[in-house]
């Protein structure tokens, strides 16, 4: 079915699409339509699933692994704040290998008090267990939850998964949504140590420095694992639905001389400004990094790398420039833009292309243009 | 007379030091809720007594969760349970500290939204498991090890916090008297809602006594007034027997402070905030049972 809808309103049908019997969610800006939609799905009988209204983040979580742990479909959504106050839990979900799907829209932390899109709030969750994917557009935002669900509850991960979407410039943008029949996408939930009163088990015990390494190597095999999980799951959503995706998407990077790599908005934004830049003879192409974690492999050799981090780790530099540097070799030039929602548009882009120096960090706005 | 069945849930070999009451009290409760029952465990003495992973002591599920979140837990656990048609008791199994302090959100949340399932607090009135620090639930005087000279605070009202949710069920109890304790329990999981229980869990090494005296510990904090077992059903409390005998003739609460290490030097202010909080608990909740409130 074709409408209009905000970010946040996509995520929320997929949700009912994917009919989880738990959802548990505390409304924070810029997620809170998503908790309402919700709700409103639910009080008209459009899904059927226990909506717990808890009292905040970190009850929500708890909420979801209690539910979790009995062998149901959950899913909680939240926001910056939100997602750090549950941080606990987020850590807690992943050890307890709970194939919880979050919606995260991507808001700044405070102080300043700043509600506009940033990913320092999800990349602070970065090694806690979590898939983590990060979305484009509306569409890719009902796309990527419908596709969190089987994702994460695949036996060979049985992992959590995150899906980002930017604060407000995707949660609250109107744009064109198909929906899917689903059908047998998602496969009915089994998940093989779910609580069985039958077969009484210990869960979370105690557990010493002779095992607990064990369950740490067994969540990063599983994240191992994954990559196959999505390659296949984005090749059969294509297959079904005809909408293609892959970890990384590339635009007119084929015979590109320099490679600009952001992500969410930002990375939609780059193919703007690629098109610009070739129309005026330099050798463009872009690269938006939607899965974060499993961190993927990206064909950066012979290319200059332009990287734009909305996020930033202080005393070491922007996260996806930095992770590059250690994963690919790459001395890319740095650029720090869009935090706390600071307009970047595809000539800013262009901009930054243009005037790049390769192994330097440049903040936009901050430092004197390039 | 109430059949207390013979099967145990907790396996010998328990971790828990020789005297607890905390593994008395779990004992009975599980007794009480039978095999078709999930756990959730709060950082707490529990989370370490039911043994070292892959071995434990425990016959039914035990879902051991963060020290703040046992009752949101719960409260998503019991939701999945009724999405799925299944009649699983869902029991948080709770220190003070999980109680009181650190989890105090994440219950009066799940009260307020009416969560069905059954919250027990056992009260060993201190942070036991990381060895005996000041809780909310720590009474003046009592000395801890971060309250060297004794708590100059009173205990935290954690029923009146309680029963300003409404709750259909709330009761308090002590293992000292296992059949009362039995049969709240039996209780409380036939009632659809949030049950609280409150469990006064004398404490061997906490309160320093010696290990063989818990039981006797227990029944002089109830003969002294200093514990009361009463239920509160759908708001309409009665006053247990032990507690109705003990307002009649209390003993001297100098008989339960002298019995304990902790209240060794104890000074005469907090003696009397003692007294007086005491007092005032038999007060208002006969007030209650009367009706006059």
């Amino acid at each position: 079915m074709l409408t209009v809808a905000t970010g946040n309103k996509a995520v929320a049908a997929a949700v009912k699409d994917a009919c989880p019997s738990v959802v548990a969610a505390y409304p924070i800006t810029p997620q809170t339509e998503i908790v309402e939609q919700i709700a409103e799905y639910v009080t008209s009988g459009e899904l059927k699933s226990q909506y717990i209204p808890v009292e905040s983040e970190h009850s929500a979580m708890a909420a979801c692994i209690g539910a979790s742990i009995t062998g149901v479909r959950t899913f909680t959504a939240t926001s910056s704040h939100g997602l750090h106050y549950m941080h606990e839990m987020v850590n807690w979900a992943a050890g307890a290998r709970l194939p919880i799907v979050m919606a995260n829209v991507n808001r700044a932390l405070g102080p300043g008090w700043n509600i506009w899109a940033e990913h320092t709030d999800a990349f602070q969750e970065r090694d806690t267990g979590w898939l983590q994917v990060y979305v484009g557009s509306v569409q890719e935002a009902y796309d990527a939850t419908l596709m969190a669900f089987r994702i994460a509850e695949h036996e060979s991960v049985l992992l959590p998964v995150m899906v980002n979407l930017d604060g407000f410039l995707l949660s609250h943008s109107m744009h064109p949504l198909q929906s899917v029949e689903i059908r047998d996408f998602i496969p009915p939930i089994h998940l093989p140590h779910a609580i069985d009163t039958a077969n009484p088990a210990g869960y979370g015990t105690l557990t010493g420095p002779d095992q607990y390494f064990r369950f740490r190597w067994d969540i990063e095999r599983s994240m191992r694992d994954s990559v196959n999980v999505i390659r296949e799951t984005e090749e059969d959503f294509r297959h079904r639905f005809g909408r293609e995706y892959h970890p990384v998407e590339e635009y007119r990077c084929d015979d590109a001389d320099v490679v600009v790599v952001a992500m969410g908005t930002l990375g939609k934004e780059a193919e703007v400004a690629v098109d610009l830049l070739r129309k005026e003879g330099v050798k463009a192409g872009s690269m938006r990094i939607r899965w974060f974690r499993p961190f993927p492999r990206l064909d950066l050799s012979g290319r200059d790398v332009v990287v734009i981090d909305r996020d930033y780790s202080f005393g070491f530099g922007g996260v996806i420039a930095r992770s590059l540097a250690a994963t690919e070799g790459a001395k890319p030039f740095s650029v720090i833009a869009g935090l706390g929602g600071q307009e970047v548009t595809y000539d800013d882009i262009a901009g930054f292309v243009r005037d790049r120096r390769p192994g330097e960090e440049f903040w936009f706005g901050v430092m004197p243009d390039v | 007379m109430t059949d207390i069945p013979r099967e145990e849930y907790i396996l010998k070999c328990t971790s828990a030091c020789a005297g607890c009451s905390d593994s008395l009290t779990l004992r009975y409760v599980l007794k009480a809720a039978g095999p078709e029952t999930v756990l959730v465990v709060p950082a707490c003495c529990t989370s370490v007594i039911q043994g070292i992973y892959p071995q434990t002591a425990m016959n039914i599920p035990v879902y051991n969760v963060a020290f703040a979140a046992a009752a949101a837990c719960a409260s998503g656990m019991s939701a999945a349970f009724e999405a799925a048609g299944k009649k699983t008791n869902v029991i948080v199994y709770a220190g003070d500290g999980g109680t009181v302090d650190i989890g105090i959100q994440a219950l009066s949340g799940a009260f307020e939204r009416g969560a069905n399932f059954l919250y027990i607090c056992y009260d060993n009135e201190a942070y036991g498991n990381t060895g005996m620090q000041r809780s909310g639930a720590t009474p003046a005087g009592a000395r801890t090890t971060t309250t060297p000279a004794g708590k100059g605070q009173s205990k935290k009202d954690l029923d009146a916090i309680v029963a300003a949710h409404n709750p259909p069920y709330m009761a308090t109890a002590c293992a000292s008297y296992p059949k009362d304790l039995f049969s709240k329990v039996q209780k409380a999981l036939s009632i659809r809602g949030p049950k609280f229980i409150h469990v006064l869990a004398p404490c061997p090494p906490g309160w320093r006594y010696s290990s063989e005296r818990s039981i006797e510990m227990g029944r002089l904090a109830v003969r002294s007034g200093m514990w009361i077992l009463y239920e509160r059903e759908y708001g309409k409390v009665t006053i247990n027997g032990p507690s109705k005998a003990a307002m009649i003739r209390p003993i001297p609460l100098e008989d339960y402070l002298d019995a304990q290490g902790r209240f060794k030097g104890i000074c005469p202010e907090a003696v009397a905030m003692l007294r007086s909080l005491a007092e005032r608990n038999a007060k208002r909740l006969k007030r209650e049972e009367e009706g006059i409130c």
